[in-house]
């Protein structure tokens, strides 16, 4: 049931609690600054045409990551919509 | 060319001035699309291009302002979330308070996302003992259904809160008059400082001395303790550089606080 999963493997529509981010030093304070912190729901808004970056919406505000990024938070899904 | 004994620690810093002559010196920061440069013209007067994209602000854009026969100069910092992760945008505005140590910092706030705004103020109450927060766009946030209770925030941060919708004037001499009262030290504040878990409260006890024992009071000790335990190589350089330029007053542990507090 609470699974963890990347932010970057939640389909648009979704929105993850964030649990921890696997990232250090710089990466990892500049999205903390943006409000990736543990326990922050983020939702999923769209994706770019060719998959990345994602656009991702978190304490009203839209930002884009990257999968190099958003591949190493991890979240648990909300909504029960997740088979 | 030695220094005075009796000149205060901050007037090394700008030396030959002192407020009567040239004005105070007002910095305003915040995080990205608060309204801050709308806040800048508003206050100076100017015309400095506002616009939404990245990196738009120049550094260290300058206004000026008279208010009750005194001369306020404006410094629109760039815009950023933080004051850590050493972009060149957050190393202009962190500088900027900590070293040139404005008289009044103002941390301008977007009503609507304040969340996410006071991230970017509670590091600045770190870093300074006279910051005013305003908290702007209040337009946009009452079409929003959004309302602030500023006394309680104030009361929460130990510092004013000043609510103002740049665009539209409103709260603009209610802002000026508390930078007013802040530079002229009839202001005393007892800004929020995060305790820290009991195992890094510990080390900053240890360290922060040491801060001191260098550079005085001069410069915000626990704050700089901070950074050094979080390895902020950047802050250590700029801290290396300023040692070398400047005379190291060892005598600095007596000297009074850096902020003109009036007795």
């Amino acid at each position: 049931m609470h699974t963890e999963i990347p932010l970057s493997e939640a389909a648009v529509g979704q929105s993850v609690r964030i649990t921890r981010l696997d990232l250090t030093g710089t990466m990892r304070r500049r999205l903390l600054d943006l409000g990736f912190v543990p326990g922050a729901e983020v939702y999923v808004l769209q994706k770019s045409p060719l998959g990345d970056p994602v656009a991702f919406r978190v304490s009203h505000t839209t930002i884009a990551l990257r999968k190099e990024e958003s591949s190493r938070i991890f979240g648990e899904v909300k909504g029960g919509n997740k088979l | 060319m030695n220094s005075q004994g009796n000149k205060r620690p901050w007037d090394r810093q700008q030396p030959g001035k002192s407020p009567s002559l040239s004005g105070y010196r007002v910095a305003l920061a915040g995080n990205p699309n608060t309204g801050k440069s709308t806040l800048f013209n508003a206050l100076t007067g100017m015309r400095q291009h506002t616009g939404n994209w990245p990196g738009k602000t120049v550094l260290h854009a300058e206004g000026r302002y008279l208010h009750n026969g005194e001369t306020y100069t404006v410094i629109d910092l760039p815009g950023t979330y933080s004051l850590f992760s050493n972009s060149a945008d957050e190393e202009v505005a962190r500088d900027h308070i900590v070293f040139d140590q404005p008289d009044v910092t103002v941390v301008v706030l977007d009503a609507t996302a304040l969340e996410r705004n006071l991230n970017l103020a509670l590091q600045v109450l770190e870093m300074s003992d006279h910051v005013v927060l305003c908290v702007n766009l209040m337009d946009e946030a009452k079409r929003k259904g959004i309302q602030i209770n500023s006394g309680k925030l104030s009361d929460k941060l130990g510092v004013p809160v000043i609510k103002t919708a740049a665009r539209e004037g409103e709260g603009l001499e209610e802002l000026k008059q508390v930078i007013a009262r802040m530079a002229q030290g009839k202001i005393t504040t007892r800004p929020y400082r995060l305790r820290y878990d009991e195992k890094l409260e510990t080390k900053i006890a240890e360290l922060e001395p040491e801060v001191r024992r260098v550079f005085g009071n001069r410069l915000p000790s626990r704050w700089i303790a901070l950074r050094l335990l979080d390895g902020d190589a950047g802050l250590a350089k700029a801290l290396r550089n300023r040692l070398g330029k400047e005379e190291v007053d060892q005598s600095g542990t007596t000297d009074g606080s850096p902020y003109p507090v009036e007795a």
